[in-house]
């Protein structure tokens, strides 16, 4: 047997689960959106337009606020663990950031709930330390709560990859720029982020389409409406057994994340191949 | 001169303390918040601490009928059956992207990037519409496969990273000697990349305990898992069972936050799909 078709052998049973679960219902949803009572037309997306145009765009700028919110975090922590001026204060940080990082969503939106809200461990802290009257606290449990848990739960993952791609970064450059006079600042945007770009990026967009597909946080945290196009599918799904809808939802959401998902899939093929 | 150095860079320490003190309040405050619902009798606005503690929502949750035994028992088994599906498929897979010359690579690299690069949720509720079809719906084996189609591109990136990261003279200098590609594999390659796999195999777990959205489309009402339960009993507004059953979900992913870069050498992580 020629080497090639072993090699194809080995790769197929694989690639057949991603074809038949992942790639085969991708199509049927993006079929099923055109599909009304078994004819091809236009009537889910009018509908969907009708009633979820707030929620869509509730959607889009939640998710591209908490990418631009992870995006400055996790810049700021890898930029402090490779310029940080105290190894000890440099521990510190990279003892803290991390924690977040492989807590499940469903388990995020639950602290979430509980630290967030009305009597929750925020609003007493603040309570206790007399910032405010327990009469003026008020619940985050809205559009807040859901980037609170998106940052909250992205950062570490984003400014993990970044940190990485700082440190194995030359020093020298960095090290001749500080000689020159440039604060650490400076150097740090237009010295050490223009060489993470990439990197940086990747993580952005992985972050951006994992907060497109949560369902867990928003049914958790905020399922009133506005709310996001996740829960918005499942509701469709759950309570009217409306596949047209929901199956246009998740087109719109799917053309929503291609925007950035193809840069992703260059530049991960030109890294691989 | 140097004491006024000292003292500055001292000073250093108030302004790191404030916001190293808030980092550390928005991280674990959440953490505690959890666990003081974990022990919570009784509380209410707007008391700061619970007004009473003690542990008997843990032996409602652990009761026969609390539901937590069976939902633990199921995530456990689904979980390891995952991780078994998933890398009897990967290891083939990830030595052959890692080792072969194969046709349309291009395609099939493709193919296995392209999970990640788009949301699943719309992918599993057409997911649950065939296998509603073919009668896998609320069954065991139908959450198993949801969470391999999800788990396998990892376990294949992770495998193929660990197989690169292999030197191939070792397995030259194995046939040299007179060993088949098959004993080869079993005694030289299989071995060296052991730490890698495991390391797939504990990420493919831990995806598979913590998944919801495939279980809850898939799995639901039929079949319950554990981050089903925390939200029934999150939206049943019973926050004791919702905090215990996350205890139970958030300490495995925190033990592998500690110990991921044991298992995973720098040569295989810089490779895993970035």
């Amino acid at each position: 047997m020629s080497r090639r078709l072993l090699g194809l052998l080995l790769v197929l049973p694989a690639l057949a689960v991603i074809a038949l679960l992942f790639i085969l219902p991708l199509i049927m949803s993006a079929v099923g959106a055109f599909q009304v009572d078994g004819s091809f037309g236009w009537g889910n997306f009018t509908k969907t337009f009708d009633l979820y145009t707030k929620d869509i765009i509730f959607t889009v700028v939640i998710v591209s606020l908490s990418t631009v919110l992870i995006g400055f975090a996790s810049i700021a922590i890898g930029g402090y663990l490779t310029l940080g001026g105290h190894p000890l204060a440099v521990a510190a940080l990279r003892f803290l950031y991390r924690w977040p990082m492989f807590i499940p969503f469903i388990v995020v939106g639950q602290l979430m709930r509980t630290f967030l809200s009305k009597n929750g461990m925020m609003n007493n802290t603040a309570v206790s330390l007399g910032l405010m009257t327990p009469l003026d606290t008020v619940s985050f449990l809205d559009w807040r709560g859901i980037v609170f848990a998106f940052v909250w739960k992205q950062t570490p993952f984003v400014a993990l990859l970044v940190a990485g791609a700082m440190a194995s970064l030359n020093r020298d450059t960095i090290e001749a720029a500080r000689n020159l006079g440039a604060s650490k600042l400076r150097v740090l945007f237009e010295i050490i982020v223009p060489q993470v770009a990439v990197t940086l990026t990747v993580g952005l967009i992985l972050s951006f389409v994992t907060m497109m597909s949560v369902l867990s946080v928003p049914l958790m945290i905020n399922a009133q409406t506005p709310t996001m196009l996740t829960a918005d599918i499942a509701f469709r799904v759950n309570a009217y057994g409306d596949y047209g809808v929901a199956n246009a939802l998740g087109l719109i959401s799917l053309v929503l994340a291609s925007s950035v998902a193809w840069i992703y899939l260059r530049i991960s093929l030109k890294e691989r191949t | 001169m140097t004491a006024l150095r000292n003292n500055l860079a001292a000073l250093w320490w108030v302004p790191r303390g404030i916001i190293f003190g808030l980092m550390a309040f928005f991280i674990f405050g959440p953490l505690f918040n959890m666990l003081l619902w974990t022990v919570t009798e009784k509380w209410y606005f707007p008391h700061t601490f619970p007004l009473e503690y003690g542990f008997s929502s843990w032996a409602k949750v652990f009761a026969p009928r609390g539901g937590a035994l069976e939902s633990l028992g199921n995530s456990l088994v689904v979980a390891l059956l995952t991780v078994a599906v998933a890398l009897a498929l990967a290891i083939p897979a990830g030595y052959a992207l890692a080792r072969l010359k194969l046709p349309l690579r291009g395609l099939i690299l493709l193919a296995f990037l392209i999970p990640q690069a788009f949301p699943n949720l719309t992918v599993y509720v057409n997911i649950a519409r065939i296998f509603y079809e073919i009668g896998l719906n609320g069954t065991i084996p139908g959450v198993v496969l949801v969470h391999v189609s999800h788990g396998v591109v990892y376990a294949v990136w992770i495998a193929t990273a660990a197989f690169s990261a292999i030197d191939p003279e070792l397995e030259q200098a194995a046939r040299n000697i007179g060993a088949g590609p098959m004993r080869t594999f079993r005694d030289v390659t299989l071995p060296l990349a052991a730490p890698g796999l495991m390391a797939s195999a504990i990420f493919v777990f831990l995806e598979s305990l913590d998944e919801f959205t495939g279980s809850f489309f898939v799995g639901a009402p039929d079949v319950n898992m554990l981050p089903l339960l925390l939200y029934t009993s999150a939206s049943g507004g019973n926050y004791q069972i919702a905090s215990i059953t996350a205890l139970l979900l958030l300490v495995p992913s925190l033990v592998f936050m500690l110990l991921v870069e044991r298992f995973l050498k720098a040569d295989v992580l810089s490779r895993v799909g970035h």
